[in-house]
């Protein structure tokens, strides 16, 4: 099953009286295990369309199934409760919560899944091995630099096990070296997990890691790029 | 990590805006609890004052509280010594009182003929001794007791007049009343001269004793109405003038010995009383001796036509001083706390602006609006809490520095200053109230920047920067 699948989407947004159209009718399946990079010029709809597959907006029209469920028919809270489950999210601006350890960042999304507190530790501690900060545990966001900070908020994205993975431009404020790593890292994550990863960037370092490349162009989808067959 | 911690950390990360937010509801706190402490020391001092003056309650005629002042005579208790009796040695009385005295009170004219002066006056004879005993009545604390009335360890022809009625009696001089001046209007030297039974009855008197040795010339002579309808006179020894608070209370008061105040009244006749006092321990435990007063009178005093009033009815200005205090205390409580939710609201407003991407972040985690709602929410319980477990010790410190610093003050109905006191130590209801108050401010000021916050749409709250 695809984990995600969108069909005959359209988003408009109004600046005052102005209709903006962001995406129209798109349509696209992301691969199982996938690590799929949405790119594009600015303007070209890819945080739009990362926003409505991550479910933090909702389309005009058109519909968006995630792990087999059409998001459209959940109300905020299960839709919330659907984030937590199935979609993990790293952020440009890594977006860690300034007043938690890195260990509590990654714990947070366990806590709010209400996760036993024994499985919770294993899980926080497996996982800051993996992007390989065990060190790191008790500082603070503010403690650790540009590149650490992003594997935290890769750790956190991870934390529930969700199947979609969701990064928009994770690399966009991170040297090219660190950027690197990181792609590397989150490459290496992605086939650990056997989560699918879709990310919107134009860093040709992400795009050139991607099995599947989607190229949008004012708010349409240019052309599919295929480049590898679905991970076993 | 429960969201109260998480709310705390937040509020420990922005430590200049949370401590001023927290020393606003400190002061809002402090300012409700001296004031509070302050109108409540006011109010039991007057209670205080009150109960050592009349007692709790009262037996009177039932008549006598609307009718009386105008023939006390006609609504005097027969066979008081009888009712004293029964109430002293009542098995659920007794426990309760510490004294039970009769009084009784009239009106009529005090005279100084040497000097060709009279006023009308309002007189009260009392038992000196249980008058003394109700006066070390001391619920609230007060420092000291109410001391000794000006007649202890008097004859029985002694008599304490008001300062005005010194004044008016010419009688200054005599008994060391300051701020007195000589008026303009000279007093007619030689009046007509008394009616011949007034002077006959002047005659009779005889000359005060005068144990204490003092001046001979602070005499007055009382007249009064007998039950009969007659007049009396009674020569008096005035011992001291003395301040009551009041000018009109100044201008009328004079306080005799029960003994010559029945003497005065009932001649030879069946001597009465017109009210029989009652002192109970503790202000509370009014309702239950009422109960048991009026289960008497309906039984073992079912003979006597007798009512019982408590000492809020008696002084109508204890009740009407308490619903004013009450309105200022509610007005000021009701201005600090809008003050408060206000600078409360400001604080978590800025805090919502400042966290937008948070947020966000925090519901794209997952968070469902509620939780947003409850974190913003636990962070304005928590200055709450600090602000009110702050504002309650500073109040307490404060109040003990100023019940320590030796400041008086002159309380209204009152002659000599005070101790100012502060009673905000033991006032747990009003410690608890405002606490709580403070609380529900503090949640309230939260309640709509919390919504606002909930209600931010997650992408909206990701690209704010």
């Amino acid at each position: 099953m695809d984990p995600l699948i969108i069909e005959n989407i359209a988003k408009t947004y109004h600046l005052d009286r102005v209709a903006v159209p962001a995406l129209r009718d798109v349509n696209l399946r992301i691969r199982p295990h996938c690590f799929t990079v949405l790119s594009g010029a600015s303007g070209s709809g890819k945080t739009t369309l990362l926003n409505l597959i991550g479910c933090l907006d909702r389309p005009d029209g058109g519909v968006i199934t995630v792990a087999g469920q059409r998001v459209a028919e959940l109300s905020d809270d299960a839709l919330a409760d659907f984030r937590l489950r199935h979609i993990g999210f790293v952020f440009q601006s890594f977006n860690l919560l300034p007043v938690l350890t890195a260990y509590e960042n990654v714990e947070y999304p366990l806590l709010l899944a209400r996760s036993p507190a024994p499985q919770r530790r294993t899980r926080v501690q497996e996982l800051l091995d993996a992007v390989g900060l065990s060190d790191h545990a008790r500082h603070w966001p503010g403690q650790l630099s540009g590149g650490q900070r992003q594997r935290v908020a890769i750790a956190r994205a991870l934390a529930t096990a969700p199947e979609l993975v969701l990064a928009d431009e994770p690399t966009a404020n991170l040297d090219s070296q660190t950027g690197a790593s990181i792609i590397a890292l989150m490459r290496g994550m992605q086939r650990d997990s056997r989560a699918t990863f879709v990310f919107s960037s134009h860093d040709p370092q992400v795009l050139a890691e991607a099995d599947d490349a989607v190229v949008l162009q004012d708010g349409r989808i240019l052309r599919v790029e295929r480049r590898a067959g679905v991970p076993s | 990590m429960t969201t109260l911690s998480l709310a705390l950390r937040n509020l420990a990360r922005n430590r200049r805006r949370s401590l001023a937010t927290l020393l606003a509801m400190v002061i809002g706190s402090v300012s409700i609890l001296m004031f509070g402490g302050y109108v409540q020391n006011i109010v039991d001092g007057m209670q205080t004052d009150y109960v050592r003056g009349g007692g709790h309650l009262q037996l009177q005629h039932r008549d006598y509280f609307l009718y009386g002042s105008g023939d006390p005579t006609a609504y005097g208790i027969t066979g008081y010594e009888q009712v004293i009796v029964l109430l002293r040695a009542d098995p659920v009385l007794a426990p309760m009182l510490t004294v039970v005295t009769p009084t009784l009170e009239f009106g009529g004219i005090a005279g100084n003929f040497a000097a060709g002066v009279s006023k009308t006056i309002f007189a009260r004879g009392v038992i000196v001794s249980e008058q003394n005993s109700m006066q070390r009545w001391n619920d609230y604390g007060f420092p000291g007791d109410g001391g000794t009335l000006a007649l202890t360890g008097t004859g029985e022809d002694a008599a304490v007049i008001g300062t005005g009625v010194a004044r008016v009696l010419r009688l200054c001089a005599p008994l060391q009343v300051a701020d007195c001046p000589q008026p303009t209007a000279a007093p007619i030297a030689t009046g007509a001269a008394l009616p011949t039974d007034v002077a006959g009855l002047v005659a009779a008197e005889p000359q005060v004793s005068d144990p204490k040795g003092a001046d001979a010339a602070a005499q007055i002579e009382l007249l009064a109405a007998t039950t009969s309808g007659a007049p009396n006179v009674a020569r008096l020894k005035v011992v001291e003038a003395e301040s009551l608070g009041m000018k009109e209370a100044d201008d009328a008061f004079v306080g005799l010995h029960l003994g010559a105040a029945q003497r005065l009244l009932y001649g030879s006749g069946t001597r009465e009383v017109n009210a029989i006092a009652l002192q109970l321990r503790h202000t509370n435990q009014i309702p239950l001796a009422r109960a048991r007063l009026d289960e008497l009178l309906r039984t073992s005093l079912k003979g006597f036509p007798l009512a019982v009033y408590d000492f809020q009815v008696l002084n109508p200005y204890y009740d009407q001083a308490l619903s004013f205090f009450g309105a200022i205390f509610s007005f000021i409580a009701v201005l600090i706390g809008g003050i408060v939710l206000f600078t409360v609201g400001n604080t978590m407003n800025a805090a919502v602006v400042e966290r937008t991407v948070e947020i966000g972040t925090l519901r794209a985690m997952g968070q469902r609006r509620l939780g947003i709602r409850r974190l913003f929410l636990g962070e304005a319980l928590l200055l709450g809490v600090f602000g009110a477990v702050a504002g309650v010790i500073a109040a307490l410190l404060l109040a003990a520095l100023i019940n320590h610093s030796g400041l008086t003050w002159t309380p209204p109905g009152r002659v000599h200053p005070i101790h100012l006191h502060v009673r905000v130590w033991g006032e747990w209801r009003l410690v608890l109230g405002t606490a709580l108050g403070l609380l529900a401010v503090a949640a309230l000021s939260a309640w709509w920047p919390a919504g606002r916050a909930a209600r931010l749409q997650v992408v909206e709250a990701l690209r704010h920067a």
